[in-house]
């Protein structure tokens, strides 16, 4: 019989095939030595003990399964249950993982971090966890993003963090993240690299992962608890995959409990106009690990585009990509107008501002309502909330959405 | 043995250390590239570095980088650059090797990019994101092929990690002299020279000192331990002023450049 889905990654950091480590040799010593003292804090009862009572106290946790009535009715089909992770402080899932991995900056006795960001989320998240441990902090942004998600930028100031605008390449996720890992190989002995998603090289798609499990294991809890029995389907967006893998991971060897991971779908199918590697890319090397990337015939990565900055990226985590090999998840995407649309629909039945990140796994969830039918219910993670997004909106309606 | 060994013998034998300069393939284009390598072995290189550029390089600093962006905003191909090494391998004296990201031959397949440098006379390869223990399959192909596979090992390398990496790099072993990405320093960390001078007395593989190399100072003090002296950004950042000052004071500067230095290296 073979191992259970959930047993990955092996002590490479292999998914499968998929992950592993391609970095220079300058950063092996770091990664290893996180490996080692991650291990070691998952063991470590007082690390654990610590990290939940900062979820429950500081963030909030446990963030609510909320039964979206309105929007139910106005699908017409299965329930539509949300992971309300847009309730947690700094509004989004990604605090769960910043203060899970500032925790272990703090064991490791580094006191300056860096990260990158899209959406700006993650840069919030890790600014306020810094903040919260006294420690240094500077976030590199994509000036495209500096632009688009401008509160953000403005919130990681007001918390006391250096925000690096990158200019290179697309000006976007991935080149804000190239930014870091440069700063990284000139720091790492005194620095530690918060990184935001399920990507980058072993031990980082494993640790994101299981801090962001959180949201997955209570939402496991909470259908038991509301409904008494597991969902018949999980929606969650795809970006590098954070909020969908701590959304999956707990179910992933409930094999009756389908997945469903949204990738941006952009403006159209064609290549440089959506973000979606699970749906139309290659087998590829990209940000430290083997995963589905969008890259052309030479090994060059592609620019992508969707409007929402958090899924504007042409990887994804190592484990979305063994997922989709094992076809233990289904993956899909959903176009910007369509991801537009299903924000408006849930401001307006239920009274709530998704991210524009989320209103993706919404769209998707909308459709999957009213596919399975009545008598099923789904579970949603609304990975944020999307006052961040307002302005940038605003913007887009302007422009004809 | 690959040309890169043959280098390498022919210098000890002579008690000679190489000097390993660095260019951007088609920085601004593949035509001036062949100048530049001409120059460059000219004025005494023993062995050039040809950098394949990437979109998404990590070890590489501000001058590299924006090298390699200039490259493929003209949306120049591998095929290109592989076809351009054709005829400058077939002319030029000194072998050319490689730098190139696992990206980009991972997505050509392994075998298969071996093969295509090789065609087009190209020595081995240096692939800063290749992990000794990731490079299983691909090193199996290079000794086969007789195609250097140049492993890396920086300050933050324990030492028994630096001699297993020289245990399966061929050609030679790339030390880099910073922790950091490429680029020019004022100062260069004297610990380099310990460091080397420790791996020296392990290995039989030459060992070449890269990063931050850009004035006749490092090269005295790191030459004496090294066998040889690898310098990128220095030229690349000649290079990107082509547009203003032209080919024929590029092509000086990078001439009198490689003078100072390679003079400084036999002192």
């Amino acid at each position: 019989m073979s191992d259970p889905i959930s047993t990955v990654p092996d002590s490479s950091g292999r998914f499968g095939e998929f992950g592993g480590r391609y970095v220079p040799e300058t950063l092996t010593r770091a990664l290893d030595e996180l490996a080692e003292e991650y291990a070691q804090a998952k063991q470590d009862p007082e690390f654990q003990s610590q990290l939940t009572n900062l979820l429950n106290t500081f963030v909030g946790r446990p963030s609510p399964l909320y039964f979206a009535e309105r929007l139910t009715e106005h699908c017409g089909g299965a329930e539509i249950w949300l992971k309300r992770e847009d309730t947690n402080h700094t509004g989004a899932h990604k605090i769960n993982n910043t203060l899970g991995q500032a925790l272990l900056t703090l064991r490791m006795g580094k006191k300056r971090v860096i990260a990158e960001t899209g959406a700006g989320q993650h840069g919030v998240a890790t600014a306020t966890a810094c903040a919260r441990f006294g420690l240094e902090c500077i976030v590199y942004m994509g000036a495209e993003d500096v632009r688009r998600q401008a509160p953000n930028v403005f919130s990681m100031k007001l918390l006391g963090a250096e925000v690096r605008p990158v200019e290179s390449g697309s000006r976007t996720l991935r080149d804000a993240i190239n930014e870091a890992m440069r700063d990284w190989m000139s720091s790492v002995e005194t620095t530690h690299y918060i990184i935001g998603s399920v990507v980058g090289p072993h031990p980082f798609p494993l640790i994101v992962r299981d801090f962001q499990s959180v949201i997955g294991r209570e939402a496991r809890q909470q259908s038991l608890d509301s409904f008494g029995s597991l969902p018949d389907r999980v929606v969650a967006c795809v970006g590098g995959g954070s909020n969908a893998a701590g959304m999956f991971y707990p179910f992933i060897d409930d094999s009756q409990v389908e997945l469903l991971g949204v990738e941006a779908g952009g403006r159209s199918e064609q290549p440089g106009d959506h973000a979606s590697p699970l749906t139309f890319g290659e087998h590829g090397i990209l940000h430290g690990s083997y995963s589905y990337v969008m890259q052309d015939e030479d090994g060059q990565t592609c620019d992508v585009h969707s409007i929402s900055a958090g899924l504007d990226y042409p990887g994804v985590g190592p484990e979305h990509s063994f997922w989709k090999d094992t076809g233990r998840v289904d993956y899909t995407y959903c176009q910007d107008a369509e991801a537009m649309a299903a924000f408006d629909v849930l401001a307006r039945t239920e009274g709530i501002l998704p991210a524009l990140e989320s209103s993706h796994a919404i769209a998707k969830a909308m459709e999957s309502a009213r596919e399975l039918g009545a008598g099923k219910r789904l579970v949603v993670c609304l990975s944020g909330r999307g006052d961040k997004d307002s302005n940038e909106i605003a913007r887009l309606k302007q422009e004809g959405y | 043995m690959s040309a890169i060994d043959k280098t390498f013998e022919s210098l000890r034998s002579q008690g000679r250390k190489a000097f390993l300069p660095f260019v951007t393939a088609g920085d601004p284009n593949l035509e001036f590239t062949g100048k530049v390598l001409r120059e460059l072995v000219a004025r005494g290189a023993s062995l050039c570095e040809l950098g394949i550029p990437y979109s998404d390089l990590i070890a590489d600093g501000p001058v590299i980088q924006a090298s390699y962006t200039r490259v493929l905003d003209q949306k120049q191909k591998l095929a290109d650059i592989l076809a351009a090494a054709q005829t400058w391998t077939a002319e030029l004296s000194a072998p050319i090797v490689s730098m190139v990201s696992y990206s980009i031959i991972h997505r050509q397949g392994l075998e298969n990019y071996v093969a295509r440098a090789k065609a087009a006379g190209i020595a081995g390869a240096i692939v800063p994101d290749l992990l000794v223990e990731e490079s299983d399959a691909f090193s199996e192909i290079c000794k086969r092929e007789d195609f250097s596979l140049i492993q890396l090992v920086t300050p933050t390398t324990p030492r028994d990690r630096a001699l297993q990496i020289c245990e399966t790099s061929t050609g030679f072993l790339y030390f880099v002299s910073v922790t950091g990405i490429t680029g020019e320093r004022t100062e260069l960390p004297p610990e380099v020279v310990d460091q080397v001078g420790w791996l020296k007395e392990r290995t039989e593989l030459p060992v070449c000192i890269g990063f931050g190399i850009s004035k006749p100072e490092h090269v005295k003090m790191l030459a004496p331990v090294a066998d040889g002296l690898i310098v990128g950004s220095a030229i690349v950042r000649k290079i990107a002023e082509v547009e203003e000052k032209g080919e024929a004071a590029v092509l000086a500067e990078i001439g009198e450049l490689v003078d100072a230095l390679t003079a400084a290296m036999e002192s």
